[in-house]
């Protein structure tokens, strides 16, 4: 996979992050890099090998139906930068 | 019964798809402990968990995967053993993780099927192409404040089904019976409560338009409809602008849509340009969902008997008819109740008395099955009496609004008003006998040939009995007397 600047562009947007243009390119470069690298694994034979999900062995642990957290909202709206009547409040984002 | 709808260059096939999501019946959320109940104040049921603080995670609550794999047996379809959960990741102000916790490659839950059965008695087949497990979102109310958004997460975390459809529907009235039944069949199973306007069941629908015959046109999707008049509209409306549009010379974008409730119409969302990139890929946070062909054994063998197979059995052992067995099956309770009314009784009058008497008396009082006056039992005894012949039919009617009314049984009301039907054939003659020394008139002219005045006799004894006498008792003891 080839990643120029458009896709540098794009991704950022995506991921809601703030890089600069003039940074655009050295980005592209360096992620280029990265991938390149990443695909080296390509190069190992799995043909025949399981896709692993968990080198622990452990499976999915089930939780019961039981109602054991919650009621704590001031808690939850210790870090709000702004807050009314139990409400995180933010700026107007509406379709 | 042809589907096409007809525009100015020739006929038109429409080709709809469904998203339904349907919030999964349990006591805590998907991930987290807090509770799903409705109603609770502004961020009261919700844990670090679903607030997304960091460090927090997540761990799957069992009943919410039975409750999906429960769905996916009702609905014929194949449970997958093996399924993995996503992150679809996107950006909104009530979805604090930044991410919806979501099973896109590997659903639990695998192709099926739901027959609808439309006004005309033709039924269709729709095809089920999956179920999925899912976080629902937060919620945002726009209208608190001139600039700001106020977000609750209460919903946040709370188990969705998301419940695919194939592109098999072909009108607005297949889409609502589709909704409807699918709804019927999730509270059948217990496994979403179906209550639209409390946003338990709402849908994304796909519509687009082709040449009867040609490939699928471009669909465009309208989003979040929560209640069957909605969807039915959304779907008219987008049928006849994407036609309008394709005849114009001008083509359709593939584009999500909003419908306006008070308008009816449909428009296109603001941020097209944020066209959806979700970027999923498996959540870390959680293994595979590995289920045992026991568990899925285990939940098969609690279904309930649905809908459908209850209807059955109405029409060819009762010997209901279709619709009243569709009446009777439309909700669960509505099927319980006949079920015990009914039982060791006459099946059939005990249904004509549920959907003639005791629906309409429920409907004119506002009232529903389940805060009905007269119990499953007391309906059934009171059927036992007129069966039985201690009452006629019409006197019932009367029993009928009394223990409406009352909530008395019918055994009571008919001692206490001496309603008794009459069979006592002395007390019958008698009436009969009086009738005739006060009509001698009439007598003479029966008896010279005038056969029609059988019928003013006949009334007249019943008036005289307060509709109390047993009618074959009065014609036969009439025919005699007048003879």
């Amino acid at each position: 996979m080839s990643v120029d600047k458009d896709t540098v562009k794009k991704i950022a947007r995506l991921a809601r992050l703030d890089v600069p243009e003039e940074r655009q390119e050295q980005i592209a470069g360096e992620l280029r890099a990265i991938l390149s690298w990443i695909e080296e694994l390509g190069e190992v034979d799995t043909a025949n090998v399981e896709p692993l999900a968990s080198v622990t062995g452990h499976s999915l642990p089930l939780r019961a139906d039981k109602v054991t957290d919650g009621n704590k909202v001031d808690d939850i709206l210790a870090n709000a930068p702004e807050q009314a009547s139990g409400f995180f409040v933010v700026p107007k984002v509406v379709e | 019964m042809s589907n096409l709808v007809s525009g100015q260059t020739g006929d038109w096939e429409v080709v709809i798809g469904m998203e339904v999501h349907a919030q999964v019946t349990s006591q805590a959320k998907l991930f987290s402990g807090s509770s799903t109940t409705f109603g609770a104040g502004p961020n009261e049921n919700v844990s670090l968990v679903d607030a997304a603080m960091p460090g927090m995670l997540p761990v799957i609550n069992e009943a919410c995967v039975r409750q999906a794999v429960k769905t996916g047996l009702g609905l014929k379809a194949d449970i997958n053993l093996y399924s993995v959960f996503d992150r679809k990741n996107y950006f909104y102000a009530d979805l604090p993780q930044g991410y919806q916790i979501s099973q896109f490659k590997h659903p639990i839950v695998g192709e099926g099927v739901l027959t609808i059965e439309l006004a005309d008695g033709s039924a269709h087949d729709i095809g089920i192409e999956r179920i999925h497990l899912e976080q629902d979102a937060g919620k945002s109310l726009h209208d608190q404040h001139p600039s700001k958004s106020y977000i609750d997460l209460n919903r946040s975390g709370v188990a969705l089904m998301e419940i695919v459809s194939r592109p098999d529907l072909r009108s607005a009235e297949q889409a609502g019976a589709y909704i409807k039944k699918l709804r019927s069949i999730l509270r059948y199973l217990g496994t979403c409560d179906g209550n639209m306007e409390e946003g338990s069941l709402r849908a994304d629908v796909n519509v687009s338009v082709r040449r009867p015959g040609d490939e699928l046109g471009t669909r465009t999707e309208t989003k979040n409809l929560n209640s069957v008049r909605f969807i039915m509209q959304a779907i008219d409306y987008e049928v006849e602008r994407q036609i309008e549009v394709i005849e114009a010379g001008g083509t359709i974008d593939q584009e999500t849509r909003l419908f306006d409730t008070s308008t009816g119409a449909t428009r296109q969302m603001r941020s097209k340009e944020d066209a959806h990139d979700y970027r999923y890929f498996p959540d870390p946070d959680l293994l595979p969902l590995q289920l045992t062909a026991a568990f899925v054994d285990e939940i098969k063998a609690e279904l309930p008997e649905l809908p459908d197979d209850i209807k059955t059995r109405m029409v060819s052992e009762y010997g209901l008819s279709s619709y009243d067995a569709s009446v009777l099956t439309e909700e669960r309770e509505t099927a319980s109740f006949y079920e015990e009314a009914s039982k060791g009784r006459d099946r059939k009058l005990v249904a004509n008395w549920m959907t003639s008497e005791l629906f309409g008396a429920l409907n004119k009082a506002g009232k529903t099955l389940a805060n009905s006056p007269v119990s499953p039992d007391a309906l059934g005894a009171l059927v036992d009496l007129i069966s039985d012949g201690t009452i006629s039919g019409r006197i019932a009617k009367d029993v009928f609004a009394e223990m409406f009314e009352t909530g008395s049984p019918a055994a009571d009301i008919i001692e206490e008003k001496g309603l008794k039907q009459v069979s006592d054939s002395r007390a019958i003659e008698g009436l009969i006998e009086q009738v005739m020394a006060e009509n001698q008139d009439k007598v003479d002219e029966y008896r010279s040939g005038k056969d029609k005045l059988f019928g003013f006799f006949v009334g007249q004894t019943m008036k005289l009995s307060g509709g109390q006498a047993n009618p074959a008792m009065v014609n036969q003891l009439l025919k005699e007397k007048l003879k």
